[in-house]
């Protein structure tokens, strides 16, 4: 148990450098939410209670700039699986789980930079920070992004070879993800079809738990719903992917 | 280095692996029963898909045999998986040091993930920087390193813990001549220093021969020659080659050298190939036989044998012919699988 600690610190400390080293990187990789949010928001009708539309619309960002993040960063596995250095950690004593966890909990920290960037983006224009709920959230997106980033790890495993596969699944799955959690447009009111795929989305409950948290309000139902949404991805995402690494050769 | 093991640091029995595409099956090892000592410095030498990458991927934990057994450093490298990746050292085809990392931290974090502490990883980097001549790199990003300063790098990164049995597979691929001559040298001398264990593959033939001790000759998954080089040439004789004015001339010795004893006699044309053992010790007593019967060779050529000519004596194939069609490498293959 303590070798699986230290090997996973070990592996998240690795993962982290370039991370410290090039904090820009960090920003030109949410370019595309940030693109989505200057666009967008102007677009936003005034909500109906008469707040800024800005207030629904950030939160949805926010954790479309975390699934974005974390499901990209299976390519970072796949330059490693090309160059041979994940083939190195392989033959070294770190266990097959510790490279794995320690890179899907590496995800949190480029996850809580950009969310700090978009709220400090937004805080200035007609945007509430309530930072007591913008922390609870960050917690709530800190397990989904784990569990994207583990799911993320094990597509990039099972794609060995052939880089292709990566993109093609995740850019296939990555809109319909947001679109179905209700991340850009609201899905009141949507056939009922849609909405039972929504209701399937564990991320539309992070995504109604992250607005509730974000407007300052702490409904018991709806964070423990968001937690659990978060949890499940977390905790499917880990065990296939401790799965993929493990059979990874 | 946590225990010590006085036997074999390799034994394989039986050593097989299967890799099955398309409902065809390669056998890419057949049956290896090998025992390397320790201190060895060994080569296994073959073309492209004999197995010898498969052999290392095996004794180095990173692929189950598909039937009998290996041990590496004392411990059976499927159900001792943990402790034989504690002893070895690897150094793989690829780059081991990550593309986006600083040489010296990939140093540290492969030192912590054999357990130093932080202090003796930090120090252990330093010398093996200045060792391996990385000091003007080593705080620079891996991908802004040229190849033969990776190569250095990979096999620091295969020493950091002093291991008992250190792979390498085909080190010098893709390196200049002049960074193939270094790293032979550094090989050399890390074997002499450290006295572990040096197990590494090649195509090369000139490198097999100028480094390793004991070179195991591998074709199609079987060992077809384990000796040293000098023993293995030895055994196969010189090459002497005569030139004459004509195809007659050169019939007509061709039947005079026939009688030399332990020889093989080719003519083709105006040439004549004599392999002899230690025809170059012999080669001024056949020119003045063949002066003597009236046909004096125009021209005179003697050979040492190569490791070339041992691989085509044993197989009928050149080894140079046959890396012009490589067969697919066993992670080609195993990447089919996964498909």
């Amino acid at each position: 148990m303590t070798t699986f600690v230290a090997d996973t610190l070990n592996v998240m400390n690795r993962e982290l450098k370039p991370v410290w080293r090039e904090p820009m990187a960090v920003v030109f990789a949410m370019i595309q939410p940030l693109v989505f949010l200057g666009l967008f928001a102007p677009l936003l009708p005034e909500m109906a209670t008469g707040g800024s539309a800005l207030q629904w619309f950030v939160p949805g960002i926010v954790a479309m700039t975390a699934l974005m993040g974390a499901s990209f960063t299976g390519s970072n596995l796949m330059e490693e699986m090309q160059s041979g250095s994940h083939e190195r950690q392989l033959v070294s004593p770190l266990g097959r789980p510790a490279l794995l966890v320690g890179r899907a909990l590496k995800e949190v920290v480029p996850m809580l930079m950009q969310v700090a960037i978009i709220v400090a983006v937004v805080t200035p224009f007609s945007f509430d920070l309530h930072l007591g709920g913008v922390l609870a959230a960050a917690l709530v997106l800190s397990l989904f992004s784990i569990g994207v980033g583990a799911l993320s790890f094990a597509l990039a495993l099972a794609s060995k070879g052939q880089d292709w596969m990566f993109w093609t699944i995740q850019q296939t799955l990555l809109f319909p993800a947001l679109l179905t959690a209700g991340v850009l447009l609201p899905m009141d009111g949507a056939p009922q079809w849609l909405e039972i795929v929504s209701t399937l989305n564990p991320m539309t409950y992070v995504v109604d738990a992250v607005r509730a948290l974000f407007a300052g309000t702490y409904p018991a139902d709806v964070v423990a719903q968001g937690v659990a949404g978060a949890a499940v991805v977390a905790v499917i995402g880990l065990w296939v992917g401790v799965r993929a690494m493990r059979r990874s050769s | 280095m946590t225990t010590t093991h006085t036997g074999p640091a390799i034994v394989t029995r039986g050593l097989t692996r299967h890799f099955t595409s398309r409902k065809q099956t390669v056998e890419a090892v057949q049956g290896l029963d090998l025992e390397i000592g320790q201190g060895e410095l060994v080569a296994f030498l073959g073309p492209n898909g004999a197995g010898k990458s498969t052999t290392l991927r095996m004794l180095t934990t990173l692929i189950p045999p598909t039937s009998g057994t290996a041990s590496v450093a004392g411990h059976d490298v499927v159900t001792g998986q943990r402790d034989v990746r504690q002893a070895i050292g690897f150094v793989g085809q690829g780059n081991g040091a990550g593309h986006r990392q600083l040489g010296r931290d990939e140093l540290i974090s492969q030192g912590r993930a054999h357990g130093l502490s932080r202090a003796d990883a930090h120090r252990r980097a330093g010398e093996l920087i200045a060792d391996l001549d990385l000091e003007a790199v080593a705080d620079r990003k891996v991908s802004s390193l040229s190849g033969g300063q990776r190569r250095r790098l990979d096999i620091a990164m295969g020493l950091v813990h002093l291991p008992r049995v250190l792979f390498l597979d085909e080190p010098s691929t893709g390196l200049d001549p002049q960074n193939r001559i270094n790293l032979q040298e550094l090989i050399q001398r890390l074997h002499a220093e450290t006295g572990s264990t040096v197990v590494l593959t090649t195509h090369y033939l000139e490198e097999a021969d100028a480094l390793a001790g004991r070179v195991i000759v591998v074709d199609h998954g079987r060992v077809i020659a384990d000796d040293s080089a000098a023993r293995l040439k030895s055994g196969l004789g010189d090459l002497v080659r005569l030139g004459f004015g004509s195809a007659s001339d050169a019939a007509r010795a061709a039947g005079r050298l026939s009688r030399v004893p332990d020889s093989r006699v080719d003519t083709s044309a105006e040439t004549v190939d004599l392999r002899v053992k230690d025809g170059s010790a012999m080669v001024g007593e056949v020119l003045a036989d063949l002066a003597a019967d009236g046909v004096p060779p125009t021209r005179v050529e003697v050979a040492r044998p190569t490791l070339d000519d041992v691989f085509l004596d044993l197989t009928g194939r050149s080894l140079r012919e046959t890396q012009q069609t490589p067969e697919p490498t066993a992670t080609e293959i195993e990447s089919e699988v996964a498909a």
